[in-house]
């Protein structure tokens, strides 16, 4: 079946088996391999992207469900434009060495732009309850925490110049 | 032109830019034009005869392509996956080694032991064709548990290794030990589990293979910590391909923890596979797939007994063990329990005397081999927590106890009675730091904070060392290693002054990439941005045995530092013809080739484009080009160490232990980049207090199913399972590593589970529990807490 969607911020329009997972049409279909895919029980995050804004696993949704929708991938995830610098999250996840393997950076990341987005003033506590749903195993959260407060920090900052 | 970045400066991750931004390149990620799709068909069964397999009905599935079984192994002579290590017992008598086939002949010895490939156009065709194999299981009992293994009438994996055991080996002195335990004043006796282990780094194992008929040339992209050693092990024991037709690439890898690090059967059928089918083949493992094929860890039943004098001073440490190895040796699986743990047994002490009896077992299980620590956790919780244990029966505090049996920092190079001499170290250094910053002395007003709330706070060191950057070749090869430990690296200076690195080791998250470059900029003064490491790729890296055992730094770090050496002492000869001075007057400095005293000089980029450019350049005795190629084989292993101290609050109500605070100060030598440094240590330690807390393999003892076999039956933890930890290094330096350098990746993992334990033991000692086995969930607390009696807990 055909679906049109807006993907990181372009008009997108696909045939696809109604079956397939949002996840695997990102990464077999339209070659955005940066949404992972770490396990097949919607425990690890890996997949993590933003539906209409919202923090989904794109392990969980089928591909219909994108019609008429916005989805935004780590592809899309930008800084402020003419910048030349990544997304304030990003940054911070480089700047607090909030990763090592990279392989459930994009989900974390994902999380953590939604987890800013969603409160203000985040304490530790939001942070480490809003990141269970994403699993990394090489860097014992600490510096992702650090990281993601560090980017919502920045986030705050650039909403209010 | 940037800046020179060196040892112990923290720039950001030089890796950083392609994985935040969804750009990095995993195997699963990778397409090859005409790939079909690769699935495996694995035993259901923890034990059982194979009788037959009917392959009619997956063949005529559509898009089904071929389908491989173990005969079809047997029939194109192929071999079966080797062992990387051959132990023997205390009479020398080799360990029984039973062939581990790719694809399994005759008998199936665990649930996932693979038994057919599907390779079909797509991986849903490849699904629906194995679902319709027909295979004919003469189901056999199991048997999971060491105990049960050995027992009389027990389930028998092979015909020709009876009582399931590979290997009865052992280590130390038997008779003087036994002379001390009479002598001894006091014997602290502890019975223990140590749990068995499922690694999951996050991205799972997958694989493609290609053979190009044209040049017969194969390549395979997997998901390993070293590919060399899969082109070796798989190319020239395994299919019969001769090296250089062979190349084994592993691109980013999402983590590996030692899962990684063994040739697994899956590579090889994929390969064979791929010239079978005259196609590339792609497989790429679900994470269930993972829990029952990717290498499992730990699991051992042992029994350790303390001797002390009267004054709580060691006298002899005697330590029995029953280690499982799963269905089948893995490539270091016999090593791991033995040679990886017994030697550590004399931990930070001067126990005179030691003696490790270790049975070496099969089970109807994922064959178990390295997982992060690999042996050295294992010995460190045995030793850890007797220790508390003889501390609480004589009545001596822990820390006193600690310090009266401690290796003086003067004492070293030290000799243990277990192989190993440590070269350095300073753990009373360590213990006194971590005391400090633990605030230990305040933890009697937490305790009483707690006890306010209704929650029993406790505390718990571990003070411990280990042994890493594996490994001196020579003496691994007398412990049985059938394989050389040593490390490669190629320094290639381009024409232009910028430099790019080859080197044996694997980067999957350990920031090599970075603290490379940092080392390769400071010693040759060129800019941190113009120096890239180039690894994982059998055609671009001269040779390497990989990333395990902490060893990427210390042995290849050392290659790389010795191959500088080399392009410094050539760039030495080079300004020594231009600038028309004795070569022995010429240093080298920030980048700068100079005559000494004198104010000429030529800079490190003149001195690359020279000897590219050779037109005033001494041709008769030196040749054009500036590149270096080292190996290096490490004289002695390194020793790591340090003082963890934990601090949990036990909730009687419901058995929950919160890990309160964590801190840990570690001895790894010389540190080249603090910030990656800090999240090694981070990682392992919070991969401890996984083991200590949460996570655990359960198989079911009759029939062989694995019960933790997801991410929602295994718990790893999660962000909000941790505190915020102190971590710090308190550095003596290793004197036989070119920087002094002694290794990172695994101390957390090794030091932190004793500690853990000893302060949820501590934090229950009034209540008379003296041992909680891993992983103290508040199932397992609540038990404790009921038989305790507890009031609180009774109503």
């Amino acid at each position: 079946m055909q679906i049109s969607f807006t993907l990181n911020g372009r008009p997108t329009t696909v045939d696809v088996e109604p079956a397939t997972l949002v996840a695997e049409l990102l990464r077999e279909q339209l070659n955005l391999t940066g949404t992972h895919i770490g396990c097949d029980t919607s425990q690890c995050g890996a997949c993590v992207v933003h539906l209409d804004g919202l923090p989904v696993k794109s392990c969980t949704l089928l591909a219909p469900t994108l019609e008429g929708a916005t989805l935004l991938t780590i592809e899309g995830l930008e800084g402020a434009p003419g910048s030349n610098r990544m997304h304030p999250m990003q940054e911070a996840f480089r700047e607090h060495h909030g990763l090592q393997c990279g392989f459930c950076t994009p989900g974390m990341l994902m999380t953590a732009v939604a987890l800013a987005t969603e409160k203000k003033d985040l304490t530790e506590a939001d942070v480490r309850h809003g990141l269970e749903g994403n699993i990394c195993r090489c860097t014992g959260y600490q510096n992702i925490v650090v990281s993601v407060m560090a980017g919502a920090a920045a986030m705050n900052a650039a909403k209010g110049e | 032109m940037g800046n020179v970045i060196g040892i112990g400066a923290a720039p950001k991750r030089k890796e950083d830019q392609r994985f935040l931004t969804g750009r990095g390149n995993y195997v699963s990620d990778i397409k090859r034009p005409g790939m079909t799709a690769g699935v495996f068909v694995r035993s259901p069964h923890g034990h059982a005869i194979l009788r037959g397999i009917d392959k009619a009905a997956a063949l005529a599935s559509p898009g089904v392509i071929a389908v491989l079984t173990g005969d079809d192994v047997k029939a194109d002579g192929l071999g079966s996956l080797p062992c990387g290590w051959g132990i023997s017992d205390a009479k020398g008598v080799p360990m029984k080694e039973p062939p581990f086939p790719m694809l399994a002949q005759g008998k199936v010895r665990f649930v996932g032991d693979m038994v057919a490939f599907v390779v079909a156009e797509t991986p849903e065709q490849a699904n629906a064709g194995a679902e319709l194999l027909n295979i004919d299981y003469e189901v056999l009992p199991s048997v999971i548990g060491v105990l049960e293994a050995v027992r009389p009438n027990a389930p028998q994996l092979f015909d020709d290794v009876p009582d399931n055991i590979c290997c009865d080996w052992e280590l130390g002195d038997k008779a003087a030990v036994e002379s001390a335990f009479r002598r001894a004043a006091h014997v602290a006796r502890l019975s223990l589990v140590n749990n068995r282990l499922i690694g999951n780094p996050m991205e799972p194992r997958a694989a493609i293979a290609e053979y190009e008929p044209g040049t017969d040339r194969f390549t395979l992209w997997t998901t390993s910590q070293f590919p060399h050693v899969v082109r070796f092990l798989m190319g020239a024991l395994v299919l019969n391909i001769p090296q250089h037709k062979l190349r084994v690439v592993a691109p980013d890898v999402g983590g590996g923890f030692g899962v990684k690090q063994f040739h697994y059967g899956e590579e090889a059928v994929i390969t064979w596979a791929a010239k079978r089918v005259k196609r590339p083949v792609k497989w790429v493992a679900s994470r269930s797939e993972g829990y029952v094929s990717d290498r499992h860890g730990r699991d051992h039943v042992t029994e350790a007994e303390l001797a002390l004098d009267e004054n709580g001073r060691f006298l002899a440490f005697r330590v029995n063990t029953l280690a499982n190895m799963g269905g089948y040796l893995s490539t270091f699986g016999p090593n791991i329990p033995t040679n990886l743990y017994g030697p550590l047994l004399g931990g930070v002490y001067t126990t005179p005397a030691i003696y490790c009896n270790v049975k070496v077992v099969f089970t109807n299980t994922v064959p178990v081999d390295a997982y992060r620590g690999a042996g050295r956790p294992e010995a460190t919780f045995v030793l850890e927590r007797i220790v508390d244990v003889a501390a609480a029966e004589m009545g001596i505090d822990r820390v006193e106890i600690r310090r009266r049996n401690m290796i003086p920092k003067e004492a070293y190079p030290y000799q243990t009675p277990v192989l190993v001499q440590y070269d350095s170290g300073d753990p009373m250094g360590c213990l006194d730091g971590a005391l400090e910053a633990a605030d230990v002395k305040g933890f009697g007003v937490r305790k009483a904070a707690s006890a306010g709330k209704g929650k029993f706070r406790g505390l718990g060191y571990s003070t411990y060392v280990e042994a890493c950057g594996l490994a001196p070749s020579r003496f691994a090869g007398r412990l049985g290693a059938r394989g050389g430990l040593y490390e490669s690296a190629t320094v290639r200076v381009h024409p232009t002054g910028q430099v790019t690195v080859m080197i044996g080791t694997h980067n999957h998250g350990q920031g090599h990439e970075t603290t490379f470059a940092q080392i390769v900029s400071d010693k040759l003064g060129v800019a941190f941005e113009n120096v890239d490491i180039v690894f994982g790729d059998t055609d671009r890296v001269q040779f390497g045995m990989g990333t395990y055992g902490s060893r990427s730094l210390v042995v290849g770090g050392a290659a790389l530092s010795k191959a500088t050496d080399k392009v410094i002492a050539k760039g030495k000869k080079i300004a020594s013809h231009l600038l028309e001075a004795a070569e022995a007057d010429i240093q080298f400095e920030s980048g700068k080739f100079s005559v000494a005293g004198t104010d000429r000089m030529k800079t490190f980029e003149e001195i690359a484009g020279a000897a590219y450019v050779p037109h005033d350049y001494p041709l008769e005795v030196l040749e054009p080009g500036l590149e270096e190629q080292a190996y290096y084989d490490p004289v002695n292993f390194t020793y790591p160490g340090g003082c963890h101290i934990a601090e949990v609050e036990v909730d009687p109500e419901t058995g929950t232990v919160t890990l309160v605070n964590y801190t840990a100060v570690d001895d790894v030598g010389t540190v080249i980049n603090p910030m990656i440094v800090e999240g090694q240590l981070h990682g392992g330690i919070v991969q401890g207090v996984g083991q200590a807390l949460f996570e655990n393999a359960v198989y079911d003892e009759g029939s062989g199913q694995l019960l933790s076999g997801s991410l929602m039956d295994y718990c790893v933890p999660r962000a909000d399972h941790m505190p915020m930890m102190k971590v710090a290094t308190h550095a003596t330096l290793c004197t036989h590593t070119p920087m002094g350098v002694k290794g990172c990746g695994e101390v957390g993992t090794i030091g932190s589970p004793a500690a853990v334990i000893n302060a949820v033991v501590d934090a229950l000692s009034h209540l008379g529990v003296t041992h909680v086995d891993m992983p103290a969930t508040p199932n397992r607390i609540w038990r404790l807490l009921q038989n305790a009696s507890l009031p609180v807990a009774a109503e």
